[in-house]
């Protein structure tokens, strides 16, 4: 069961977020992560969903959210061409040798490093979940301490 | 944390504006008051307490002759009420209850009216806006509480927003598919100030429910009718709800096609029909589980595939084809695979539906096409029919159904409680009209029947309305003798009386080893006595040849009367297909 990405515009009211996650905990579907903010227009927000499940799940967590009096447009982005960005700080043990090896990886990935310590740098690394998994597994021998994510965010292909 | 705003808020109640509220300053409990009268409100249900007693206060001094209002004893019985009054009249049933316990008593009812799709639109008092959060006396977030229950719900937040909240949670309760709203009412919010102005639209950018249907798919369904050869109407509460009973008896009638119910859809095909199969499920009748097991097509109108109807999922209806009309696009593929979705309205499906098939000659072969079919199932029924043991010197609890259906020849509003007495009255009570069967079929609420038949006879005062009830269930809401009592409403209570919480004595009995853990209730008052005490009449019956008397003494009163219909204690309900097996697979007597 592959992850989905499954965008929702939401009026921006107080109990819209409890609304939406507790459709998800009240029926037993998965959320893997859920980013909220408002939109260009203040009066509306934007969800990125991630989840996931069988089609006919799927098909039930876009149709149970359009059911919700606050949702105003669900996509399920996975099945059109879109574009996803995920922002990760981590938080990896740099001494001695280990400090250059994590700057090059840092440097590679187009990360910045945004905190440094005696014995750790904490690195900013924006992309795709592709290429989040990619930068973790490398700094993983090195040692990583602390890892926060905002989860995707995501947005369809302009039409060409 | 101090907030002395709250105590600046007036409690003195301001006089009423002549003109009914137009462009002058009225308050937030007039406003409200006025708003239920914009939207034809003339009952509510409820019960006072200190957050509301601003709203109470206006109802008597100014609006007692604008609204019929039903003091109940318990608030979860208020709103079974108000869900009576609705489902009886097909209107919005109304309630207000105060803050705190009083919000958390309707959860019960609210829950049991979502999931059986009922227009209830709750009020209740909260404590001042200053105050949430601060686990203020009788506080309770009651709109946190209820969101996984109601259709939705609002806190409001200023008078200014009260009327178009108003005007907004009626239109949801009441459009696509129904369900309950509730409507949170800070007591600042009740006393401030403002114009009354309710608005004549409201716009609602995220509610738009599909009420027509797709055309190709109706299209799509009336070819897939035509061609069946063992078809079988499916319908359920959605045809009672979208007033859809004439369209589905004129479909049933052009193409001959069985029909069969769902517990919810009793009535909205008349059950003495020709073509009614009866109910169907788990304790459905014997030839409409076998016809739906056989079929070649289902035509699923306004039910939900719900376990209780389909037992395993996967052996539903394995050789049909199915088609399936429901309001709301979630219950969709929610179960079961389908073959035609048809997303409207069963009305409105129903209507396009006859359209294209009268266009299309009507059906006008069927009745000879369908004819090995029809005798099939005339063969199910020879083979095994709903009975029970009539040489019985103990009464049978379908006995008494029998017997009220026969001397009320089928015309009263019939509620239930929860368990065997429900399931009898589904089985033995043949309904011929949509809005006379109430009951809790969803939420399966004991305690449900006694309060909404209170809401069905306030809506109907001429009408006989009875509670059919068990032991166990008629104990969970009897506080509400007295509300019957100080409104004189006749309200029935027929009580199969077994002794035992007797349903689940029953699945002790098949499945636990006939152990009976905790279902013996032999312990009960004596409700002859108990109604005599709440100035009702007391009527029981202990042999059969009792039972006719009782109901005819109890028929012929004018006001309340409990039957106590002392029944064997031991009896089962069947058929009974085993929770997860194939509803073909029933167990029978």
């Amino acid at each position: 069961m592959d992850q989905r990405i499954i965008s929702v515009l939401v009026e921006n009211r107080p109990g819209v977020l409890a609304r939406v996650s507790g459709m998800f905990s009240g029926r037993g579907f998965n959320i893997h992560s859920l980013t909220v903010a408002p939109t260009m227009d203040s009066s509306l927000s934007r969800m990125t969903i991630v989840s996931q499940g069988s089609e006919q799940i799927i098909e039930q967590i876009v149709k149970q959210l359009r059911s919700l009096v606050n949702v105003l447009k669900v996509q399920d982005l996975t099945a059109t061409d879109y574009v996803e960005r995920e922002l990760v700080l981590i938080r990896v043990k740099a001494v001695d040798e280990k400090r250059a090896e994590a700057l090059r990886i840092t440097d590679i990935f187009r990360g910045k490093v945004v905190d440094v310590s005696r014995d750790t740098l904490t690195i900013e690394v924006s992309g795709t979940r592709g290429k989040i998994e990619a930068i973790l597994q490398l700094m993983e021998p090195l040692g990583v301490q602390e890892m926060m994510s905002t989860g995707p965010v995501a947005i369809p292909r302009a039409a060409k | 944390m101090r907030r002395p705003g709250y105590y600046a808020v007036r409690t003195r109640p301001i006089e009423y504006c002549k003109d009914g509220g137009k462009k002058l300053k009225t308050n937030g409990a007039q406003i409200l008051l006025h708003s239920l009268k914009r939207e034809g409100v003339d009952t509510i249900f409820g019960f006072p307490g200190g957050s509301v007693i601003d709203v109470f206060d206006q109802l008597e001094r100014n609006f007692a002759g604008d609204f019929k209002f039903i003091l109940v004893r318990h608030e979860q019985a208020a709103v079974h009420a108000a869900d009576g009054y609705a489902r009886a009249t097909g209107k919005p049933g109304v309630c207000l209850v105060t803050s705190g316990p009083g919000g958390t008593n309707t959860v019960t009812g609210i829950a049991t009216a979502y999931m059986d799709s009922v227009p209830v639109v709750v009020f209740t008092g909260q404590v001042p806006t200053m105050l949430i959060g601060n686990d203020a006396f009788q506080e309770a977030d009651i709109v946190g509480i209820t969101r996984p229950c109601t259709k939705h719900n609002y806190l409001v937040g200023s008078v200014s927003e009260l009327a178009r909240t108003i005007k907004e949670a009626f239109t949801i309760a009441t459009t696509g598919r129904p369900g309950p709203v509730l409507v949170d009412l800070p007591k600042d919010v009740i006393q401030a100030e403002d114009v009354f102005e309710y608005p004549e639209s409201i716009h609602l950018p995220a509610y738009k429910p599909t009420v027509r249907p797709h055309k190709p798919s109706v299209k799509r369904a009336a070819e897939l009718l035509e061609q069946a050869e063992r078809p079988v109407i499916y319908a359920g509460g959605g045809v009672i709800i979208a007033g859809a009973h004439q369209e589905l008896r004129e479909l049933a009638e052009m193409g001959s096609f069985p029909v069969t119910m769902t517990l919810m859809g009793l009535g909205c095909f008349p059950g003495t029909h020709p073509l009614s199969l009866g109910m169907l499920g788990m304790h459905g009748v014997y030839r409409a589980n076998m016809a739906v097991s056989d079929s070649d097509l289902l035509f699923a109108v306004g039910a939900r595939f719900d376990d209780r109807v389909t037992g395993r999922v996967e052996e539903f209806a394995p050789k049909a084809k199915i088609i399936h009309v429901d309001v709301d696009p979630t219950s969709i593929r929610k179960n079961i695979e389908v073959d035609v979705p048809i997303v409207g309205d069963a009305r409105h499906a129903l209507a396009d539906l006859l359209e294209v098939l009268r266009e299309k000659g009507g059906l006008a072969h069927n009745s000879e096409r369908l004819k090995p079919w029809h005798e099939r199932i005339t063969a199910w029924r020879s083979e095994q029919r709903l009975r029970f043991d009539r040489t019985a010197d103990v009464i049978k609890p379908q006995y008494v159904v029998e017997k009220l259906y026969e001397l009320t020849a089928g015309r009263a509003i019939i509620t239930t409680e929860v368990g065997q007495n429900q399931m009898w009255a589904a089985q033995f009570y043949l309904f011929d009209e949509p809005r006379t069967f109430l009951t809790s079929g969803g939420l399966g609420t004991m305690g449900y029947g006694f309060p909404a038949a209170v809401g069905a006879q306030v809506a109907f005062p001429d009408k006989l309305v009875i509670d059919i009830a068990g032991d166990g269930s008629i104990q969970m809401n009897i506080q509400e003798l007295a509300t019957v009592a100080q409104y004189k409403l006749p309200v029935k209570i027929a009580i199969l009386n077994n002794g035992y919480l007797g349903m689940v004595r029953q699945w002790q009995e098949r499945f636990y080893g006939s152990v009976y853990a905790h279902t013996d209730i032999t312990v009960a008052p004596d409700f002859v006595k108990l109604a005599d005490a709440y100035g009702a009449l007391g009527l029981r019956a202990r042999t059969p040849d009792e039972v006719v008397p009782v109901i005819q003494q109890a028929l012929e009163t004018k006001g309340p009367v409990i039957m106590d219909f002392v029944v064997e204690r031991e009896e089962g309900v069947y058929p009974m297909v085993p929770a997860g097996a194939p509803i073909k697979d029933m167990i029978l007597i």
